[in-house]
């Protein structure tokens, strides 16, 4: 879909002699040129996350001469960051993402203004930072911010530049409710918790998010230069009501066709959603009215009984690849995958504890285990295998 | 037959298959004959109630079934279906917990302000 340009002519300066060379190639192209990019020059982009998607973000639109970038994430740089977080180095492990990120686009180009934000972008600010912006771009890694960033974006008329990424496979769109659908429109609601692997579980191909959040980057230019072009050149389509999928073990593109839900809740006709709602809550991470608990059981006291020899049954529910990283002494293995069709192997008479790397995926094999109608007491290894290495051994690796 | 591709989120629940081919005329008939064949996937795609999960989207060739009658839009001989989860990315199921210290340099605007 074509889109006028998100920036207001009455906001374009001139550029420097300076900047006409630093920008030369990007003035060549008749559907940028000195318009374009004085556009980009006055345009300002919120990249919400500074993690794999926000990495190439900002390196690249640092890069293209976006005036004013902010950066929003309340981490830190962790040595597992940096297989694909390639805005952060080794030297920059422990500080916060946004001042690592800072300095190197700064680097980049000294040129553009850099504000940081140093929290998680939450309801209670969401509305007062990305306000500022013109367009944000989506860089996040959990649902609850997810929809945040999109009612946020919706309620401020702003386009949400949006990627994701699990494994080997990318998603990309552009959500602007003035124009097409948002992201409620293509997912009302979450997955329960649990349900979906989380890159932290299931892994993540280092180069995915460049691929991923460089194509975010370009949607980003095209919006502020304006996809119908300039000068005559041929009009670029915007991401608008189009969902891109991306294989990269495949090396595969498809693309999906998405239309505005007029029931939307957020962009519909009658949207019940008017303000920021609480999105842990909306996203189930806050346990729900009536919902039993998962009993738990922390490594300490996992070991404790163990020790004692009482009657445990402890069952790893990780992939085979998975514990072949950090095998768990005397678990059996039931990987997720298969939980539901053997459910009878396990005794319901004793005691079962189950574990994977960080406790989630394991709560909802017990989960589903109780709908398959088990009886028997089923406890959750608190943080998981992770849990174990840091609390009782220190010789397992973290992963 | 109709091919279906299984996103990568799904694929352990499915013997690790990227794509299968299945019978059915119907999208609803094409996801029940994958569930029929994987039933650990089973959980994953339909709720408590048997119907389609909200964060699972279903398209035949380019187009949300939503638009074309949901589980009842058609499904040519030798269409292909695609399920389409939500992904989120990092985080593992839940947000972490709070920063674990400020540095000084936090300049959003005061909180809770409405627009």
């Amino acid at each position: 879909m074509n889109v006028a340009s998100i920036i207001p002519d009455d906001r374009l300066e001139r550029l420097s002699n300076a900047e006409i060379t630093r920008y030369s190639r990007h003035l060549l192209l008749p559907q940028v040129g000195v318009d374009g990019q004085r556009r980009l020059k006055a345009a300002k982009v919120l990249v919400v996350g500074t993690g794999g998607l926000g990495a190439p973000l900002a390196l690249y639109l640092a890069a293209a001469g976006v005036g004013t970038l902010g950066l929003v994430d309340f981490d830190f740089v962790e040595a597992s960051n940096l297989q694909r977080q390639i805005i952060h180095g080794t030297r920059d492990i422990d500080r916060p993402k946004v001042a690592s990120a800072a300095d190197r686009v700064k680097s980049i180009n000294p040129d553009i203004r850099v504000v940081t934000y140093n929290t998680a972008l939450k309801s209670d600010n969401a509305l007062s930072i990305i306000e500022d912006y013109d367009v944000v771009a989506d860089g996040t890694d959990n649902y609850p911010t997810r929809y945040l960033v999109n009612d946020a974006c919706v309620l401020l008329g702003k386009p949400n530049v949006y990627g994701s990424i699990f494994q080997f496979e990318g998603q990309a769109s552009v959500f602007y409710a003035k124009e097409g659908p948002c992201y409620r429109c293509l997912y009302p609601s979450p997955p329960p918790p649990g349900l979906v692997p989380s890159c932290a579980e299931g892994g993540v191909l280092g180069v995915l998010p460049g691929i991923v959040g460089t194509i975010q980057a370009s949607e980003v230019i095209k919006l502020v230069v304006g996809a119908g072009g300039a000068g005559g050149a041929v009009a670029g389509d915007s991401l608008i009501g189009r969902l891109l999928l991306f294989d990269a073990w495949a090396m595969k593109f498809r693309e999906l066709k998405l239309r505005r839900d007029e029931g939307c809740p957020v962009c519909g006709k009658a949207p019940s959603i008017r303000e920021l709602v609480d999105y842990e809550q909306f996203c189930g991470l806050k346990p729900a009215p009536g919902e039993e608990p998962v009993e738990s059981i922390t490594a300490k006291e996992l070991k404790a009984r163990l020790d004692a020899g009482d009657p445990l049954q402890v069952i790893d529910i990780r992939e085979p690849h998975e514990q072949a990283i950090a095998p768990f002494p005397g678990a059996r293995y039931i990987p997720l995958g298969q939980m539901a069709r053997r459910a009878g192997e396990i005794d319901a008479a004793v005691d079962a504890v189950f574990l994977c790397k960080v406790g989630q995926r394991s709560k909802f094999a017990i989960r589903a285990l109780r709908e398959a109608g088990h009886r028997g007491r089923l406890l959750n290894l608190q943080d998981g295998v992770g849990a174990w290495a840091r609390d009782v051994d220190s010789t397992l690796p973290q992963y | 037959m109709a091919k279906v591709f299984i996103p990568t989120a799904l694929r352990a629940f499915a013997d690790g298959k990227a794509q299968v081919e299945v019978g059915g005329a119907t999208a609803g008939e094409v996801v029940a004959a994958l569930a029929e064949l994987y039933p650990d996937i089973r959980r994953h795609i339909y709720d408590a109630e048997g119907k389609l999960r909200s964060y699972v989207n279903v398209f035949v060739g380019e187009e949300d079934i939503r638009n074309f009658g949901g589980l009842g839009a058609p499904v040519p001989p030798d269409g292909e279906v695609t399920l389409v989860p939500a992904i989120a990315g990092g985080v593992a199921g839940a947000l972490r917990a709070a920063p674990r210290q400020t540095d000084g340099i936090v300049r959003s605007k005061a909180a809770g302000r409405k627009r």
